[in-house]
């Protein structure tokens, strides 16, 4: 009985909780890009404008709901809503303490993989429903980004895979005791953050947004909270794939003093922080070398990852 | 590659430099003094309106946002009987300014001038008038030029000779 009180628990917090970094992160975002261009970003409701994901939230919801006569439109409503489900589902894998997960999965790193493929589908979905030039254009991109970096997302996470001996992402943590997988697996780690980019669609890779080209890419056509369902989307999205990295790169729940929960939480809110940075920095590339890198650099790497990895474990064992 | 680290870590250090954002309600910008906002009409040193409603600057301005009529009175001083500025057409270029002969009318420091309803941006006479000479504090115009009005003859303004008699031919 108290198990399933507990787990029950679990799934309401770390719904309640990844909910709530979802709209912390849009306060995050905009202060974090104002302190690094010179500027305040919102400041003005709440203490330091932290009531401003509130206010934000209620615009949302008081806009109105907008379908286009010439959407798709039971498409155009699923669209959304896709990509909240698939993301909020791969949360359940993740191991946010020693025991607190959602469910204890031994393929959980098959399951993160196949959800946020999955995920990419609601990007297309909405480009294709709107049936708006731009909207068409930002899922096209959205596309062909998944098909070049979905491949080497996979293939670099093979190696951490190996040197754990295990898909079940409890274990590769607890295989992190002695060295955290970002030393052995450093390339492994850079491949993964660059495909988790284009799969989280930030910067660098925005290319399905674009909003300097195609107005606002995918989501050109939606309005009020379905537009808020895929701002939402792509917070946790980040969160998500911060989360991962830490899982399969820096120990994650592991460290010294601080109890384990807040370890992970430290280390998942660098990266967050590290994610807005790459946005205040960098500009975004063009398709074509989007697409280059995916396959003329990307891939070849995350392959000579897999084969210098497994030849040392084989080596070893 | 390299270049792209460059670029982030330089971005992070601008979390130490100091933010230009002028927090504006609590703390004001710096106006030039010769900056172009809220448009006044000033007085001479002694008190009486510059304004003569010449109407060049009604003349000049580009939107037509000043209107005025040009009355004297019995001492032969004209000035304006009504002089009106529509601050929601106004561009705020300063032309009226420079037309002005009389350094009349002038453009200050101030732009806060918000209103909830349009036709309180209307300006009438009493709004513009301040109490002072504005940029120009030694500046008298009727005591410069060569008008009679009450109280001052031809030929007693400063600077002024007195007029020469044509019908006397001597030098």
């Amino acid at each position: 009985m108290s198990d399933t009180l507990r787990s029950i628990l679990i799934i309401i917090g770390v719904l309640l909780v990844t909910l709530s970094i979802a709209a912390g992160m849009i306060w995050l975002e905009r202060r974090l890009l104002g302190l690094w261009q010179d500027r305040y970003g919102p400041n003005r409701v709440g203490p330091f404008g932290l009531l401003q994901p509130v206010v934000d939230a209620v615009k949302l919801f008081s806009k109105e709901d907008w379908i286009p006569p010439f959407a798709d439109r039971w498409v155009f409503v699923l669209a959304p809503a896709v990509i909240m489900v698939t993301v909020l589902l791969s949360f359940a894998v993740v191991p946010f303490a020693p025991r607190i997960r959602v469910v204890d999965l031994n393929i959980g790193l098959l399951f993160f993989l196949a959800m946020s493929s999955l995920g990419v589908y609601s990007i297309i979905l909405a480009g294709w429903a709107s049936s708006s030039k731009y909207s068409l254009l930002g899922g096209l991109r959205a596309a062909a980004q998944m098909v070049s970096y979905e491949v080497f997302m996979g293939l670099s996470l093979m190696g951490v895979v190996m040197i754990a001996g295990s898909f079940d992402l409890a274990d590769i943590v607890r295989a992190q005791r002695r060295v955290w997988f970002c030393i052995p697996q450093v390339i492994g780690l850079v491949v993964f953050l660059i495909a988790g980019i284009a799969e989280t669609r930030r910067l660098p890779f925005d290319l399905p947004e674009a909003e300097s080209e195609l107005v606002a890419g995918f989501h050109t056509e939606y309005s009020a909270m379905k537009f808020g369902m895929f701002f939402v989307g792509e917070y946790l999205a980040i969160t998500l794939i911060s989360a991962m990295i830490v899982t399969l790169f820096f120990g994650g729940w592991m460290g010294a003093v601080l109890p384990p929960i807040v370890w992970f939480a430290v280390k998942t809110f660098v990266l967050l922080c590290f994610f807005i940075l790459l946005r205040a920095a960098l500009p975004r590339i063009r398709y074509d070398q989007l697409m280059a890198l995916g396959w003329k650099v990307m891939l070849p790497l995350s392959l000579l990852n897999i084969v210098v990895t497994g030849g040392i474990v084989l080596a070893y064992r | 590659m390299l270049s792209l680290l460059q670029s982030l870590w330089l971005v992070f250090t601008h979390a130490f430099h100091r933010r230009v954002t002028i927090q504006y309600p609590e703390e004001k910008a710096y106006l030039p003094p010769r900056w172009r906002g809220r448009i006044i009409l000033s007085r001479d040193p002694d008190g009486g309106e510059r304004c003569v409603a010449c109407y060049l600057c009604a003349a000049v301005c580009p939107v037509d946002c000043i209107a005025l009529q040009a009355t004297e009175d019995g001492t032969g001083r004209r000035y304006p009987e009504f002089f009106r500025i529509n601050f929601s057409r106004c561009i705020f270029c300063g032309f009226c300014e420079d037309a002005c002969p009389t350094y009349a009318i002038q453009l200050t420091p101030d732009f806060e001038m918000s209103e909830y309803h349009r036709k309180n941006l209307v300006y009438e006479k009493e709004d513009l008038l301040i109490s002072g000479p504005g940029k120009y504090p030694d500046y008298n115009f009727w005591r410069v030029a060569g008008v009679k009005i009450g109280g001052k003859d031809k030929g007693e303004s400063e600077n002024e000779a007195p007029p020469t008699d044509v019908h006397d031919l001597l030098p």
